[in-house]
């Protein structure tokens, strides 16, 4: 028995719980694509100490595998060796895998009985891939959710390209040092401290919650869950990790990457106009098009309190709820984008912003890598 | 009465000292109950219970009470199952009756309870934030294909033949020739008033209502009675009644003594001709013929969207995914308590299953096979209250129908004597004495009044669980506990159990 694994794991497993939480979140984006170790949003992070209460902390970088960066970066933790072997023969079933290695971490951190972390770079094997008549990227999320479904003792928690995501219980300083992030390069880094309510945590129940390149941390509680998990069945995701933060992720996946919605457009869908609003928009074009985003996404409306920060493979967007019930702060300096839960997050690792600003409700703050970078 | 050897249900007193003998119970009882001999006298044996003469008496001198009568007990034997013996003895025949389900039978509503916001999610003041009830009915595309970037967008995908409703509540179909034309007229006045929608029922449009052809469905049911080219064009969709929840798998029954001339020429049949409508349409006796229908409803109208109504029978789910595959835009749930004119007590007792399950085995269906989307679901037929409709949405409804609760709106007791056409509040009758009672506008205030009082506490409703949009509830289950139900309808349901 660990804390990873424990029963509170296996009883999720069974259950399909949902739980609430809330949390401390925060992220910047290097536009310019200039790489930078994984301290600063560390000690972003730390100043939030008092956000989580050791009960689950975590980060992505983006652009920090680029020596495999054309490979899936698949992230798993492991219930022991039984769960480790499972695992694999599903993996070399369906994967070509080219490198397999344990996640380096380091000793001496409050981060105490962790699972067996491992990371493999790969790619669908080919013949697999044409048996299934997937996409290559519909084909890794069935993959994801298959074993983190059916296979007992693995856990997939990261499988993008070029990017990852680490993620334990305790706070989330101590679990940037575990993974030992500053000897990463990332041009985007986004980092969470966890508050759960009412559960001892769980390792993949931290932060962020990712799926493909898209990597989400979230505060809040999504109080239409029930609704947008229903919704998201419908297009073949299982929610599997009972919390809400998973449908972030997947909401996400589904509007811009399978209905190609431009990211600005999802917005609209998930932190939705009100109809006062929409019905006062003069130009007609517009208004058919946030009309017709709430007739045809209804369910997928992220009701309730919410600030979130999303990453993905060339990019990162905050994101309030449709009233702002939860609070998000975002800067710039010079090539580099913020978003936070507080100001002084911002200015521990950014001590003179060029501008701060808090973004309306539903309004998303976008950071691009340029085209060149 | 000594022949039948029935005894009265009711037994009415008239407190001589307090009656002015001014008469208006006499006038006021459509049922014939008084009389005046030198003072007021009662037939008891006539009275439903209908409080028409409570109400209008000026003096408070008529008291209405159950008969104390006692019966021997017997558990089995329950007096209401002697009566009926004795009726059928007395008489060879079907009993009739009128309105919903009255016997026993578990709501389960009233055994599902919503949830609500502390600490970790904030509740929201409906009197403070915009609170969203808006909904649109019809088939809605699977995803939206928008093109261009940053801020100038285009939508590339129309999202047609979606009527617009500012509330998830519309009334449900009530035939004219079951119900008065004053009733009609309410319920579009109403209908126009609250940005909703009316349903003609299964007796077509009285001309005088096509200007309320925005806010009014069609329907088009076994016995054609009243469709038209016209017809069909005035409303903003068409129901294609299949069945009808407090008679599911049988016709219409409206009683030749409801036929009036106005009915007949509305309803395009003869005058005082009982109007039985088939029990099957004879032109759907399968799916595909369903799927002709529906499509030639569409080419008749410039594709409207189009309705189907259904009573919830056992088999409901498997059916309602047909209709979806179809082409229906629209599929109207009639739960086995929703209410009737007239039906045979037997049918309405006894057959079909409860909304509840119906529509939480639909939705559930539909979306496993990924056709959610197609189709907008009408829950109706045992709706009571907000609470109800709270519930109902949260299963899966997109709206709910009310019609009973319409008619107690406008005055109904209840009596279920609608069939006799005699009904003293003027609303299920065509008799000119007896429908000029009911004031068109005077009614659809009132079921302005009801609407507007259900739109607040679904806002209350949907404020306290967090969300300021009703689309966050629609199918939300996972804001749904049981409490009391079995096992196995909690998990037909797919709720959890109160606790967890």
């Amino acid at each position: 028995m660990t804390v990873a694994f424990g029963d509170q794991y296996s009883r999720w497993r069974v259950d399909r719980e949902k739980v609430p939480a809330a949390c401390g979140l925060t992220g910047f984006i290097c536009e310019d694509g200039e790489r930078v170790p994984g301290d600063a949003v560390i000690e972003s992070m730390r100043v939030m100490h008092d956000r989580g209460n050791g009960l689950g902390g975590g980060f992505a970088g983006y652009g920090i595998y680029p020596e495999h960066a054309d490979l899936y970066a698949v992230h798993i933790m492991f219930e022991g060796k039984e769960g480790k072997a499972a695992c694999e023969d599903t993996l070399e079933e369906s994967l070509e895998i080219a490198a397999g290695e344990e996640i380096p971490t380091a000793g001496g951190t409050p981060i105490a009985d962790p699972p067996l972390l491992w990371r493999y770079f790969a790619l669908p094997r080919k013949e697999k891939l044409s048996e299934s008549g997937l996409d290559e990227q519909d084909f890794m999320v069935r993959l994801v959710m298959d074993i983190n479904i059916r296979v007992p003792g693995a856990f997939v928690f990261s499988c993008g390209k070029n990017m990852g995501v680490f993620k334990a219980v305790g706070f989330a300083e101590d679990v940037g040092e575990f993974f030992r992030l500053p000897e990463y390069l990332g041009h985007t880094w986004i980092g969470h401290a966890r508050f759960p309510t009412n559960t001892p945590g769980w390792w993949g129940g931290a932060h962020p919650f990712s799926i493909l390149d898209w990597a989400v941390v979230h505060n809040g509680e999504i109080s239409s869950y029930g609704i947008n998990k229903r919704y998201l069945e419908m297009f073949g995701y299982e929610c599997t990790l009972l919390t809400d933060t998973e449908v972030v992720a997947y909401l996400f996946d589904l509007l811009v990457r399978k209905h190609r919605l431009p990211l600005e457009v999802a917005c609209k869908v998930l932190a939705a106009p009100f109809w006062k609003d929409i019905d006062a928009v003069g130009d007609p074009g517009e208004k058919e098009l946030l009309e017709s985003l709430r007739i045809v996404y209804g369910s997928a409306l992220m009701n309730g309190p919410f600030a979130v920060i999303v990453g993905y493979s060339r990019g990162m967007m905050g994101l309030n709820d449709r009233i702002k019930l939860r609070p998000l702060v975002a800067a710039r300096k010079d090539e580099v984008l913020y978003v936070s839960s507080e100001e002084s997050a911002i200015r521990q690792i950014c001590p003179r912003p060029d501008r701060v600003w808090a973004p309306n409700a539903g309004q998303p703050v976008i950071g691009r890598l340029r085209g060149d970078a | 009465m000594a022949g039948d050897m029935l005894t009265s249900e009711f037994l009415v007193n008239v407190d001589h000292e307090r009656c002015r003998r001014c008469k208006r119970c006499i006038l006021n009882c459509g049922f014939g109950v008084f009389d005046f001999q030198s003072m007021t006298t009662a037939e008891s044996s006539k009275c439903v219970a209908c409080h028409r003469c409570v109400v209008f008496c000026p003096e408070e001198a008529i008291t209405v009470t159950r008969n104390p009568l006692a019966f021997k007990d017997h558990s089995s034997w329950d007096v209401n199952r002697r009566k009926a013996i004795w009726k059928q003895a007395q008489a060879p025949g079907m009993i009739l009756t009128g309105m919903g389900n009255d016997l026993p039978w578990l709501n389960v509503f009233d055994h599902l309870l919503i949830d609500a916001c502390q600490v970790t999610n904030p509740s929201i003041d409906p009197l403070r934030e915009p609170m969203e009830l808006r909904t649109y009915l019809g088939r809605k595309p699977d995803s939206l294909e928008v093109v261009g970037e940053d801020g100038a967008h285009r939508l590339e995908t129309r999202v047609a033949g979606n009527i617009r409703l500012e509330v998830p509540l519309v009334f449900s179909g009530m035939s004219y020739g079951s119900v008065s034309l004053n009733t009609h007229r309410a319920l579009a006045i109403a209908a126009e008033k609250l940005g909703t929608v009316m349903n003609t029922g299964e007796g077509g449009l009285h001309k005088e209502l096509y200007p309320y052809r925005d806010h009014i469905i069609v329907q088009c049911a076994s016995g054609r009675f009243g469709v038209h080219p016209e017809y069909l064009q005035s409303g903003v969709a068409v129901e294609i009644k299949v069945g009808q929840g407090a008679k599911p798998g049988i016709g219409g029954h409206l009683p030749g003594e409801k036929i009036c001339q106005e009915v007949s020429s509305t309803r395009m049949i003869p005058r005082g001709t009982d109007a039985l409508s088939p029990a099957p349409h004879h032109d759907i006796y399968s799916i595909e013929d369903l799927r002709q229908l529906i499509y030639a409803l569409k080419e008749a109208t410039g594709y409207k969207p189009v309705s189907v109504k259904i009573a919830t029978v056992h088999n409901v789910a498997a059916i309602a995914s047909g209709i979806a595959r179809a082409g229906a835009d629209i599929i109207y749930l009639d739960g086995f308590k929703g209410g009737t004119g007239a039906s045979p007590a037997v049918v309405r007792d006894h057959v079909g299953i409860p909304l509840e399950i119906a529509l939480a085995v639909v939705d559930s269906q539909l979306r496993s096979e990924g056709i959610r989307n197609r189709v907008s679901i009408i829950a109706a037929g045992g709706i009571r209250s907000s609470a109800d409709a709270a519930k109902a949405i949260a299963l899966g409804a997109d709206a709910v129908g009310i019609g009973t609760a319409a008619l107690i709106a406008l005055g109904c007791r209840l009596c279920q004597k609608c069939y006799t056409g005699n009904c003293s509040w003027g609303i299920a009758t065509q008799k000119p004495e007896l429908s000029g009672r009911l004031d068109p506008d005077w009614g659809a205030e009132r079921l302005v009044n009801l609407v507007n009082s259900w739109s607040l506490e679904l806002k209350e409703v949907l404020g306290a669980l967090g969300v300021n949009a009703v689309e966050s509830l629609r199918g939300n289950r996972e804001r749904l506990r049981s409490l009391g139900l079995d096992e196995q309808t909690t998990r037909i349901l797919d709720v959890k159990p109160a606790g967890r």
